[in-house]
């Protein structure tokens, strides 16, 4: 993975140097373990603030919205696909960027990681697919695969779909997952279980929206959420309206979600709401054979009439 | 929409969709008695429902 710092470091000094950019948007080190945190670099002496490792769960295509620099970019997999998403809805202009794209091989679960500690975690460091966790009384090993965020156990595009630069050749994709295993689980219920399993699932949000705030996709200068003339959904934590909440979130993003995690990491409570975005996403799979954010060419399935498309739920 | 609200445990027959054109009387017709049957079997919704304001 150092190797990845590096070469990241490389890059990002000659394009800034070369003024091909204005400036880089990549990783730094975070003030606590597994928290790495986005960093913009402006000039060539800056860019030994950058780093790569499995904290990277971030999702960067969030800071280039509406951006009028040109842009030099970190992307794994899934940014790069959000990063199309933005090209698509003309929220950033592909000649603004160069797309620094790195193969992913995933990103470590700090919820995973800080359940198994024993204890609070002073460091965590990894090497070889190992994940090694020091805490006050031990250091524990995990096996990486172990650790990982659910998204990325599961994930088909690790690498970039977009990129100008590469800093490491392409890993092979996993072929071997089952992406929808759990949205089948909740379909395989009947209505009022799975009523009752969105009722616990939402049950601890506090409506801080951290989830809307992590997601490149959220954007809108004023959420609905935000808006009290007129007021779409009340701003409590009575679950009809929490329930709501996440009802439009995940709808508003329905045909435009990578499933990159950023929401579900930002999470304070640690809900995985993504249940919801993926139903989105199982169903633009498999009714318009649609995945966001993999070509700049086509458009959104819910931004397309093709005479095909299916209208069985229309009386 | 249906499909994440079916998901998120709203009854299959709660939710319809239609398209009548403003010709299409007893199409109209025929629909609306078709919903109001199945929601009636289902009764009340008791689900994405506020019940009252809660006072802390
Ligand atoms: S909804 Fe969540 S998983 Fe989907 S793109 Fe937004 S942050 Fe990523
Ligand atoms: S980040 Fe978590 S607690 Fe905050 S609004 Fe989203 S689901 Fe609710």
């Amino acid at each position: 993975m150092s190797t990845y710092t590096d070469k990241i470091r490389e890059t990002a000094q000659r394009l800034l140097k070369e003024c091909k950019v204005e400036m880089v948007i990549g990783f730094r080190k975070g003030s606590q373990p597994m928290m790495n945190e986005p960093c913009v670099v402006r000039s060539p002496e800056e860019v030994d603030q950058l780093i790569w490792d499995s904290n990277c769960g971030i999702n960067l295509a969030n800071y280039l919205t509406n951006r009028k620099e040109k842009i030099g970019i970190v992307a794994k997999g899934c940014d790069s696909r959000n990063i199309v998403t933005h090209i698509v809805e003309n929220k950033i202009a592909r000649e603004q960027l160069v797309i620094i794209g790195v193969p992913c091989l995933g990103m470590i679960d700090k919820r995973k990681i800080a359940a198994a500690a024993d204890g609070e975690i002073l460091s965590v460091t990894e090497a070889d697919g190992q994940v090694m966790v020091k805490t006050a009384q031990a250091t524990q090993t995990f096996a990486k695969s172990d650790v990982l965020q659910g998204n990325c156990s599961v994930c088909t595009h690790r690498n970039p779909v977009i990129h100008d630069e590469m800093i490491a050749e392409p890993v092979p994709e996993q072929t071997d997952v089952d992406p929808y295993a759990d949205v089948a689980e909740i379909d395989a219920m009947t209505p009022e279980q799975r009523h009752a399993f969105f009722e616990e699932l939402l049950a601890p949000c506090i409506r801080c929206y951290a989830c809307r705030n992590a997601c490149p996709l959220c954007y809108c200068p004023t959420c609905f959420v935000d808006e009290s003339k007129p007021q779409w959904v009340g701003k409590g934590q009575d679950p009809a309206d929490v329930r709501t909440f996440h009802f439009l979130r995940a709808y508003h993003c329905a045909g435009r979600c990578t499933d990159c995690g950023a929401c579900q990491r930002a999470c304070p409570v640690g809900i995985n709401m993504r249940l919801l975005t993926k139903k989105l996403n199982k169903d633009c799979l498999e009714l318009y054979g649609w995945e966001a954010g993999l070509s700049t060419e086509t458009r959104p399935a819910l931004d397309d009439y093709q005479p095909n498309d299916p209208e069985n739920f229309i009386h | 929409m249906k499909n994440l609200l079916e998901h998120m445990g709203m009854e299959p027959d709660r939710l319809h969709f239609s398209w009548i054109s403003s010709a299409e009387s007893t199409k109209f017709v025929a629909v609306v008695n078709q919903i109001t049957a199945k929601v009636k079997a289902l009764g009340p919704n008791q689900r994405f429902v506020k019940k009252a304001a809660k006072v802390a």
